[in-house]
């Protein structure tokens, strides 16, 4: 008995820890909510400028969708990528910044760490649906495909929560880790196909004589597999490889579960650590 | 008296923190050192061990740094002890900070929304006591206002309402019963007696010994972390007062001092009833107040006059000798002025003596010493122990009516 009701105390509080994050996100501002679709406007510009206009960056046509359009090749995988972005910084500082709340009141801390990752939830699908009816108006029929999409949306989620848990609780220990996530962050964006094509990534490199298969390593990176796997269902209108799908739950799952237990076991002292 | 249920068991428990010498706040420092980061270990709380019954109320008592809010927060489970267990029976609300997780840019209504979801309510809960919170705090009219405008008072009367109407089994309560006005302190202490009266377990961390002789049913002593002694209230705080303001009474004389100089009280005692110069008298107990002073040069019609205060400020009295109609024409030299006070009807507690000496009209201080002597009192007779500073040194008298007639 008491266990259910604590769930649904956890549950509500979990709610109201993210509208908390979410009325507090754009508070004073002129604009308020209309930032959030904003936020991805600019780089979408810079990088059409960049990477279409001044690097040439092919732009695959939508198979079998038909559309050949940057910006919507582009902001399919930058969104998924937003959220990656924001949900590990936003996530890491999440007990650093309710320090106050963890050394005054007991509650499961998790929450906050979770709050934080479904406020940019909330965002990223506000913006896929902005998305979406873009899409549509240029002719891309993604209605049927949103189901797609939230499936991996949830997916997706399980594995930031997973990485946040983790950078939010050694992030009390060593404050390195804002600084190490920041370059990291650089690095993985890069080497995830977001301002270019998959295709576009050699099979095969050799590096001082020795054959290495590139496309192979590459595609070890999880967010590699979500990218595409939004692109299919937003850009290209097919259903992404369930292999594919199959392989990036097991991984977020097991990014949680490993999360997890990195929390547990470096929660004890954290009310005196911060 | 009947077997009643434990709440709360407090079993065999330390608690030690890491004083940092260098801290490994950087993974560079962290290899360096292979990890170790140098440290000192504070225990902070020793091997306690108590329990609590259900609906008791329980208070812990000790100096500043004994360990006793490091207990409340264990209890809380903020900070998990090191070794042995603390078990709490039902649901637990800590009143450690009021307000805590507040958001400023929020309304006052989604913050006790969100206090409240914090400390433990659900939405439908709290969708019922709604009401109640806000009309206890006071600030209907401000209540969809961001708490970033509110005054302090009204940000932690906001805060003591969620957390008081969470409807607690156990309430664990550090040092926040002394918020806002007299009005809203009332209001809190009756809510208290309340919660009381429900059969709530109610746990206190506080330096006001009063309301703790008056509220607690049970003290826990805590001394550098060690439990130094439980028992009754009213029993162990007297113990307390006799223990720790002994070495204390040397402190006064810390106070300031001011005047013309024309006349100086060089020294005050307090003499008990054989004479002898003392520091700590008991309730009851026939004391004199000597003042020694020594002019400079002859003063006319000079009034002699002392002020005593708690130790928390409050003024207990402050007679003089010009309204006692006590005021030589004048004086030149050195000499003694006593008080003699027949029945000491002061309560137990730490209390200072200002002295001053002054022109007729007391407008014109030739030394004023603000606080200037400090004593203790201990329990005595009459022997009251539910709070204020002074007895009236009344006599009961009850007449049993027999109403079945």
């Amino acid at each position: 008995m008491t266990s259910i009701s604590e769930l649904a105390t956890t549950r509500d509080l979990m709610m109201n820890l993210t509208l908390r994050e979410l009325r507090g996100k754009y508070k004073r501002s002129v604009l308020g909510w209309t930032w959030s679709l904003l936020n991805p406007l600019a780089p979408m510009v810079i990088f059409t400028v960049v990477f279409r206009f001044f690097l040439k960056v092919p732009v695959p046509r939508g198979d079998p969708s038909g559309v050949k359009v940057f910006a919507f090749f582009l902001l399919c995988a930058l969104l998924p990528w937003n959220f990656l972005s924001n949900g590990m910084m936003g996530g890491m500082g999440a007990l650093i910044g309710n320090a106050n709340l963890i050394k005054k009141v007991y509650f499961p801390r998790e929450v906050l760490v979770a709050a934080n990752v479904a406020s940019w939830v909330v965002s990223l699908l506000i913006e896929l649906a902005v998305l979406a009816v873009a899409l549509m108006i240029a002719g891309n029929f993604v209605l049927p495909w949103l189901v797609g999409v939230i499936a991996l949306v949830a997916i997706q989620t399980v594995f930031v929560t997973g990485v946040a848990l983790t950078l939010a609780v050694l992030n009390v220990y060593f404050r390195d880790v804002q600084h190490f996530l920041a370059i990291l962050l650089n690095i993985w964006f890069y080497a995830t196909p977001v301002v270019y094509p998959l295709s576009v990534v050699p099979r095969h490199a050799t590096v001082l004589g020795w054959d290495v298969p590139l496309r192979t390593i590459y595609e070890l990176n999880p967010m590699v597999g979500f990218v595409e796997a939004y692109r299919d269902c937003l850009y290209n209108l097919r259903v992404p490889p369930l292999g594919d799908v199959a392989a990036l739950t097991g991984v977020a799952v097991a990014t949680l579960i490993a999360g997890m237990a990195v929390f547990n076991r470096l929660e004890r002292r954290l009310a005196e650590e911060l | 008296m009947i077997e009643r249920r434990r709440a709360i068991v407090v079993d065999d428990v330390s608690k030690h923190f890491r004083l940092y010498h260098e801290r490994n706040q950087s993974l560079k420092s962290t290899l360096m050192r292979r990890g170790r980061a140098r440290f000192e270990t504070f225990e902070a709380v020793r091997h306690v061990s108590f329990e609590v019954a259900a609906g008791e109320t329980f208070g812990l008592i000790g100096e500043n740094g004994s360990g006793k809010s490091t207990l409340l927060k264990c209890m809380a489970r903020i900070f998990r002890p090191d070794s042995g267990s603390i078990d709490v029976e039902g649901k637990v609300s800590a009143l450690l900070e009021l307000g805590a997780g507040f958001h400023p840019e929020l309304s006052g209504r989604d913050n006790v929304y969100l206090n409240g979801t914090i400390l433990g309510l659900s939405k439908r809960e709290l969708d019922s006591k709604y009401d109640e919170i806000v009309e206890f705090a006071g600030l209907e009219r401000f209540i969809d206002t961001p708490v970033k405008n509110y005054s302090s008072g009204m940000y932690v009367r906001l805060g003591f309402s969620v957390a008081i109407n969470v409807q607690p089994d156990v309430l664990l309560v550090d040092e926040v019963l002394a918020v806002g006005d007299e009005q809203f302190q009332r209001k809190c202490a009756e809510k208290f007696a309340a919660l009381r009266g429900d059969g709530k377990t109610i746990v206190i961390v506080s330096h006001a010994l009063g309301s703790l002789r008056s509220m607690c049913d049970r003290i826990g002593w805590l001394d550098h972390g060690d439990l130094r002694a439980l028992g009754p209230a009213a029993e162990l705080i007297d113990d307390y007062i006799d223990e720790t303001h002994a070495d204390r009474a040397e402190e006064g004389g810390s106070g300031a001092r001011w005047g013309s100089g024309e006349g100086r009280i060089e020294r005050i005692e307090l003499l008990d009833r054989r004479g002898t110069p003392t520091t700590r008298v008991r309730t009851g107990d026939t004391v004199t107040i000597r003042f020694h002073y020594a002019t400079v040069e002859a003063i006319e019609k000079p009034v002699f006059g002392l002020a005593i205060h708690s130790l928390d400020g409050v003024h207990v009295t402050g007679p003089n000798t010009r309204e006692a109609g006590c005021v030589p024409g004048s004086i030149d030299g050195a000499g003694v002025v006593d008080l003699r006070v027949e029945r000491l009807l002061l309560l137990p507690g730490t209390y200072d003596i200002t002295a001053a000496l002054t022109d007729y009209a007391a407008l014109h201080p030739y030394d004023y010493r603000h606080r200037a002597f400090r004593f203790d009192v201990e329990a005595g007779d009459p022997h009251e122990t539910y709070g204020g500073v002074v007895s009236l040194g009344g006599i009961w008298r009850v007449d049993a009516f027999d109403d079945t007639q």
